[in-house]
């Protein structure tokens, strides 16, 4: 079992980041670990790039990750996922949710989304696991449950089973969008588990 | 360590601030909205036994703090970094009085400028108001730092500052709970030598003071909060907050001496920790304000020549500040399209800068909020933005300082919340020595910027119970304003038509821009009509991709796709509405001439 790691998540505004690394924090603190989250509040939040630094290990004093020792990005966003390139190392995974929101810029019509921004990541031997986690979400019939599809997705990366997950989903989400979430955990999972 | 449920809770900094406040007894606390403050007085006001409020501004909240302690019990202050250069006028003076109840005075500061106009650092304070420091690492110490404030305050009679940091606020962690200690009776006890601060008994105080300050210096010597961690290597270190947690990564092992009280320092704990160790390197973010202090005690360290003094800092910078030939070869950063934050789709605001951004040759004096968003283009209609309530004051300078020139151009645009902050008293002297300036009040009934907090106009107060709501228009008629308008965003061409014409009178006018902001759970459940658009009606004009509506986004053709699509070949693009993302607002409809934007009602 790893015995420390760090997990960036990256998004835009909006997008359930800051459930998706919650669950991962509890996860990890029912596998036995120390954990440290920090997030950013505030101005971030109107729809601008938005991100969660989660350590895990024995003891975790900082909470924020260094550049260069992502162990696995969670990309709400195709580019939020290139745009965090400088945390990675060449051993890190990607999980990227394939969506693309367009940044004001090129929402005007002033820049263009650049289209093959994953290679970027591929072309340094990166690992990318691109999932569309809406249509995920669609099958499971909430497309709010999209952020814990991408839990589901990036949860085979670690070693912590799938039922602590679970558990932590029926302590810390609401009754009515439990079983929903559930579902759409274990899709996410399952649709990266066909894929290896 | 494992998470044992029982005893541990998972909290960010500011719960666990509102958990070791209520443990510690506290009863009354104020505080204005703030990042990285905000979610402290928004917890503290769950907890039975307390009283939380928000007050109007800093000051304000200050100044109902020192009253609870006058009367006996324990009080807390909240705000963030700024909002203790609004409440430094009674911070100062409350270092005189002392208190009864002990007294805590937060204040986050937000090094990186990641929600905040400047980043100064507010240790400064500590040694201009000659007050006692605490600076916690991580939510877990400030927890337990809280109760060490309460007592050490009552202890000292001192009022005692309390500083987080972004990276201590909104972080979260594992924190232990306790229990709620017994709180003290209120009551009224007429000590005049000590609260009235004439100069008379002032000049007592200001000695007295000094007296405070130095059994405050002889206790951080032997305080818990102060500790030397054993180590081995030549390099000793000194830091605090959260620093610390970066000197523990970078350097495992080494001897560290921890300021848990960054003020007043423990010179003997200092002196004793520089002479066991080779080198003495001070780790802090911004201001060399340990180094200084400790240089002034005659010990040589290191300390800024090394750590940069400004914007956050990790682990990582401090490690390859300190050695050099620790940098790892990293990917180098892409170039991609920046995702600023933007005002939401259906915002209020968005009309009212529109209208703005399309007057020629006015200023435009910002203030503080989600408005200020409006300074991004395209609607970039913003020219100045300062501090809170500035938009007023620094409109009814620009108005002196241009005389005749400025008549018709000068224009304040300014919150509900920061109106209420400290744009009454700005208005007050605009109408008094008759300014020609108009005042914008953007009136989306909430404190929307930090998460929506109530203020004294959106008629609910912390706990969301009905509250009196503040009249805008009696109030700037009760100021002087002659003429006060009215008018609602989402009709631009409306909205216009009063601007153009208030903007250009001789007098001071005040015009309300009044919609609620969309993400009031009112106005999200609230059915809204949908806006779609008939893409074969869109002549790629542009008209509505100018409002930088996150719902609408431009797609452009080539001319062989224009015309395959049946638009004309010069047609270079169409714009499309996102029906998940329109919020129904209605802006674009108005500003398209070509009927591509249809309302269709909610079903
Ligand atoms: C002295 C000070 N206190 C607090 C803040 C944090 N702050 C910035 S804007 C704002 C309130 C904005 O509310 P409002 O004026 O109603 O505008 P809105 O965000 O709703 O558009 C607050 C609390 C600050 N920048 N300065």
């Amino acid at each position: 079992m790893q015995q420390s790691g760090n997990i960036l998540f990256s998004g835009v505004g909006g997008q359930g980041i800051l459930l998706a690394s919650e669950l991962t924090a509890h996860a990890q603190l029912a596998a036995g670990f120390d954990v440290k989250k920090s997030e950013v509040h505030g101005m971030a939040q109107r729809g601008g790039s938005v991100e969660a630094h989660l350590r895990y290990g024995e003891r975790v004093y900082s909470p924020l990750i260094e550049p260069g020792t992502a162990d696995i990005l969670v990309a709400f966003e195709t580019l939020e996922a290139a745009r965090y390139l400088p945390y990675l190392h060449e051993n890190s995974a990607v999980v990227v949710n394939t969506m693309q929101i367009m940044p004001p810029a090129v929402a005007t019509g002033a820049m263009r989304y650049p289209g093959d921004v994953l290679d970027e990541l591929t072309g340094r031997g990166i690992r990318v696991i691109a999932v569309d986690a809406f249509e995920i979400a669609r099958e499971v019939g909430e497309l709010r449950t999209a952020n814990v599809a991408m839990v589901g997705a990036m949860s085979i990366f670690l070693a912590v089973s799938p039922g602590v997950f679970l558990d932590v989903i029926d302590r810390k989400v609401k009754e009515r969008f439990r079983e929903v979430n559930k579902r759409a955990f274990e899709a996410g999972r399952a649709r990266v588990q066909a894929m290896q | 360590m494992s998470f044992d449920s029982d005893n541990n809770l998972w909290l960010s900094g500011n719960e666990a601030i509102a958990l070791g406040a209520w443990e510690a007894g506290v009863q009354v606390a104020s505080g204005y909205p703030g990042t990285p403050s905000t979610e402290i007085m928004g917890n503290l006001a769950r907890y039975e036994g307390v009283y939380a409020e928000w007050a109007p501004n800093e000051k304000v909240g200050l100044e109902v703090a020192i009253g609870a302690s006058f009367a006996g019990v324990r009080a807390l202050a909240t705000m963030k970094h700024v909002g203790l250069n609004v409440a430094a006028d009674p911070l100062f003076t409350a270092a005189y009085t002392g208190g009864r109840g002990g007294l805590v005075v937060l204040t986050a500061d937000d090094p990186q400028m990641h929600s905040s106009q400047n980043e100064q650092d507010n240790r400064n304070y500590a040694f201009a108001a000659k007050l006692p420091m605490f600076e916690p690492s991580d939510p877990a110490e400030a927890r337990e730092m809280m109760a060490s404030a309460f007592a050490l305050s009552e202890e000292l009679d001192l009022p005692v500052l309390f500083r987080t940091t972004t990276r201590v606020a909104h972080v979260k962690g594992v924190v232990r709970k306790g229990e709620r200690r017994q709180v003290a009776a209120a009551s009224i006890e007429k000590m005049p030598a000590k609260f009235v601060m004439l100069p008379g008994n002032a000049r007592v105080r200001r000695a007295d003071l000094e007296e405070r300050m130095r059994r405050a210096r002889e206790r951080a010597e032997t305080l818990a909060e102060n500790r030397v961690e054993e180590g081995s290597g030549r390099r000793g270190f000194i830091t605090a907050g959260t620093s610390y947690n970066y000197v523990k990564e970078a350097f495992p092992g080494a001897p560290v001496l921890k300021l848990g009280m960054v003020w007043p320092l423990p010179e003997k704990m200092i002196r004793a920790f520089a002479d066991s160790v080779e080198e003495l390197i001070v780790v802090e973010e911004l201001d060399p304000f340990l180094e200084n202090h400790i240089r002034a005690m005659g010990i040589d360290c290191r300390g800024k020549d090394l750590i940069p003094g400004q914007g956050e800092l990790n682990s990582y910078i401090v490690r390859t500040a300190i050695e050099p030939e620790s940098r790892r070869e990293l990917f180098a950063p892409l170039d991609l399209p920046m995702r600023p934050p933007n005002m939401c789709a259906g915002c209020p605001h968005r009309g009212l800068f529109y209208c703005l951004s399309r007057m020629k040759d006015i200023f435009v004096s910002g203030d503080i909020g989600c408005y200020t968003l409006g300074f991004l283009p395209p609607l970039s209609a913003m020219d100045s933005c300062v501090c809170m309530g500035a938009s007023v004051t620094v409109a009814h300078g620009m108005d002196k300082a241009l005389g005749r020139e400025g008549s018709g151009r000068i224009v304040a645009v300014l919150g509900d919340s920061t109106f209420m902050h400290s744009g009454i008293t700005g208005l007050l002297n605009a109408v008094y020595n008759e300014s020609h300036a108009t005042v914008i009040i953007l009136d989306n009934r909430i404190t929307a910027m930090t998460g929506h907090q109530q203020n004294p106009a959106s008629g609910r107060n912390i706990r969301g119970e009905p509250a009196h709501a503040i009249d805008f228009e009696q109030l700037c008629h009760a100021l002087g304003v002659r003429r006060v308008s009215v008018v609602n965003p989402h009709r631009i061409n409306e909205t216009r038509k009063v601007l153009a014409e208030e903007i250009g009178r001789d007098e001071t006018t005040v015009i309300i821009s009044r919609a609620p902001c969309v993400l009031l759970p009112e106005e999200v459940r609230r059915k809204k009509p949908l806006y779609v658009t008939e893409l074969s009606n869109c002549t790629g004009c542009r008209a509505c991709i100018g409002l930088g509506c996150p719902a609408i986004s431009w797609h452009p053709l080539t001319a062989s796709e224009a015309v395959a699509r049946g638009y004309r070949e010069k047609q270079k693009g169409y714009a499309e509405i996102s029906a998940v993302q329109c919020n129904g607002c209605g802006q674009c409809a108005e500003l398209c001439t070509f009927e591509a934007i249809t309302r269709k009602e909610a079903d």
